[in-house]
């Protein structure tokens, strides 16, 4: 399987702290990845990495075959949800949808028209009015109607109340169902990517800890405990190993 | 991406063209008598020069306490636009996004963060340019009758003219240099310090300092001074010091060219060198008289270095290239500068 997003020891540093050290991945395209890890473990920087907004201090990053916003093709072929979803608080719906239809050569105006349609909102209402979930699923708009090959998604509901946190979850559902796209997104709570997650990336303390396919993970440690595990137990072990002082030790999944 | 920028600028643009729009008809109407009482006053046409002071003092007279206002709003509003487009337009550019967090959104849409910078700082440039020049065009027509009679003097002593260091940059095509100077500089303030409003006061420091700098010690090299030597008229001393026993000699030199811009002038000895004269009695009394007939004696020269009116034009194209090619230089260092710096 291709991979849509192949790095070797990619390093990003600010002064003299590393925010990401020595990443080496190899992310298999057509995959939902999630990407979790705690506030300030670096999930941000490799997003931001990959999406070309950062360049990397050290190594390479392949995103898509092509190096990260070097052209407008390779930014046609990335969608990105930034954290915080921001929109032009000025500009109306109906604006944004035109900023995307200008800016992107493979604009798709009906899927945009209709997911807004769907959405419920007033093309008229500026995106500064807009609730946080709406804004986040205008980003999530602006995103998708690009066409991209990978959607790339920064703590997208992070700053979302339940309700809409399961419905913008629903609406990703149904895009990646209907298209095919590769999506890695990002969050510091597993039970977010539980449900729409095939693929993990674990990241603590600017480094990965663990990567690969959700089933094979839990697989390997059912066998290895003899007993079934939960991703989010998975996933939580990993995160406490890599906090404990003494480096590796021992992976606990607790009971 | 034009598109983006102009619904983007859209608002600033609509707020600039309404002012230029109030100001265009409050010219428009005030204009006409204006020119009518310039043309019945015979400035155009006076010979010799010594008339044209005269009427230039009667016409000065005839102005309305309007035309007054109007001419120094007219001033005022031409050497704070470029600064304030720098502070309104030009800082913020880049930042408002930065602030705001829109530009991961912007840089991910399908153009290259260096066209996306390049549409920005060119459209709006253009803008800047433009506004400053429609202001300066119909501020220039406006103005011309009371800028051509006080290039030539008058008895109150206030002696203008079009090539001096406060009209100059006021006036024709020069404020489309400094509008686009000033506005580069508010974007290359912006990318580099990332926050509106430092942004906002680095550029006005630094534009308010090229402009005052400007005229003093920078514009006059741009085209050697002429050097002309006249006879010093002790009736022109303004004013004498005694020094270490010689005397130090402040006088207008008698010297009548319109409009030229006097830059220097250098009081010499019959044979060109720097006057040395002994302080006498005379000069230290009451009797100012004896003192200038005293200084008259000596026949002591002046040598006058100055602009002359002809060249108004040759400065106005060379000043107006440099801030351009200036304003062009800081828009692609910031293009440079935004696709490796910031995030």
């Amino acid at each position: 399987m291709a991979a849509v997003i192949e790095t070797r020891g990619l390093g990003k540093r600010y002064g003299s702290r590393w925010a990401l050290a020595d990443c080496t991945l190899s992310i298999p395209s057509g995959q939902v990845v999630g990407l979790v890890g705690p506030n300030g473990a670096g999930k941000t920087t490799l997003l931001h990495l990959a999406t070309g907004l950062l360049a990397p201090t050290t190594g390479t990053i392949e995103v898509a075959g092509g190096q990260p916003a070097i052209s407008a093709a390779q930014l046609a072929r990335v969608g990105f949800v930034a954290q915080d979803t921001p929109a032009y608080a000025g500009l109306s719906i109906a604006d944004h949808l035109r900023l995307g239809a200008h800016l992107n050569p493979g604009w798709d105006a009906r899927l945009a028209r209709d997911r807004i349609r769907k959405l419920g909102l007033d093309r008229g209402q500026k995106a500064g009015k807009l609730s946080g979930g709406q804004r986040a699923q205008l980003a999530l708009t602006l995103a998708v109607a690009k066409r991209p090959e990978l959607l790339i998604l920064d703590e997208p509901i992070a700053s979302l109340d339940p309700l809409a946190r399961r419905e913008f979850l629903q609406s990703l559902a149904d895009f990646i169902a209907e298209h095919q796209v590769s999506v890695v997104m990002s969050s510091h709570l597993v039970s977010d990517l539980e449900r729409v997650c095939d693929y993990v990336i674990v990241l603590v303390a600017s480094r990965v800890q663990v990567a690969g396919q959700v089933g094979d993970l839990l697989a390997a440690h059912h066998k290895l405990t003899g007993r079934p595990v939960s991703l989010e137990d998975l996933v939580l072990a990993y995160m406490s190993r890599a906090a404990a002082p003494g480096g590796e030790t021992e992976l606990e999944v607790p009971r | 991406m034009t598109w983006l920028t102009w619904r983007q600028s859209r608002a600033q643009t609509i707020a600039a063209g309404a002012a230029l729009a109030v100001l265009a008809i409050v010219l428009a109407v005030t204009g006409p008598n204006l020119a009518h009482l310039y043309d019945s006053s015979g400035i155009a046409t006076c010979h010799p020069f010594a008339t044209c002071h005269t009427l230039a003092d009667t016409f000065g007279n005839k102005l309305s306490k309007l035309d007054i206002v109007l001419y120094c709003i007219g001033l005022g509003v031409l050497l704070l636009a470029p600064g304030l487009i720098g502070v309104f337009w030009g800082a913020p550019l880049v930042t408002r996004e930065i602030e705001a967090r829109t530009f991961p959104l912007a840089w991910n849409q399908g153009v290259t963060r260096t066209r996306w910078m390049a549409v920005k700082v060119g459209l709006v440039g253009l803008l800047a340019m433009a506004t400053a020049g429609l202001l300066s065009l119909m501020v220039t027509w406006w103005s011309s009758p009371i800028d051509t009679s006080l290039s030539l003097g008058t008895t109150s002593g206030i002696n203008l003219t079009r090539l001096g260091p406060t009209l100059f940059d006021s006036r024709d095509i020069t404020p489309i240099g400094y509008a686009a100077v000033a506005f580069a500089a508010g974007v290359t303030a912006g990318v580099l310090i990332r926050r509106t409003v430092p942004a906002m006061a680095a550029t006005l420091a630094a534009f308010a300092a090229v402009q005052v700098a400007w005229p003093i010690w920078i514009r006059q090299h741009l085209i050697a001074p002429v050097h002309t030597v006249v006879a010093l008229n002790p009736a022109n001393v303004y004013q004498v010091k005694g020094v270490n026993n010689s005397l130090i000699i402040s006088a207008v030199p008698d010297f009548t060219q319109p409009g030229a811009w006097v830059l220097s002038s250098q009081i010499v000895d019959q044979s060109g060198h720097a006057a040395h004269v002994a302080a006498p009695q005379v000069c230290f009394g009451s009797n100012f008289q004896a003192c200038h007939a005293y200084i008259g004696r000596l026949h002591l020269r002046q040598v006058v270095a100055y602009e002359p009116a002809s060249r108004f034009w040759d400065f106005q194209w060379s000043e107006t290239a440099i801030f351009l090619a200036l304003a062009l230089a800081l828009g692609g260092f910031c293009t440079w500068w935004i696709r490796r710096h910031i995030t």
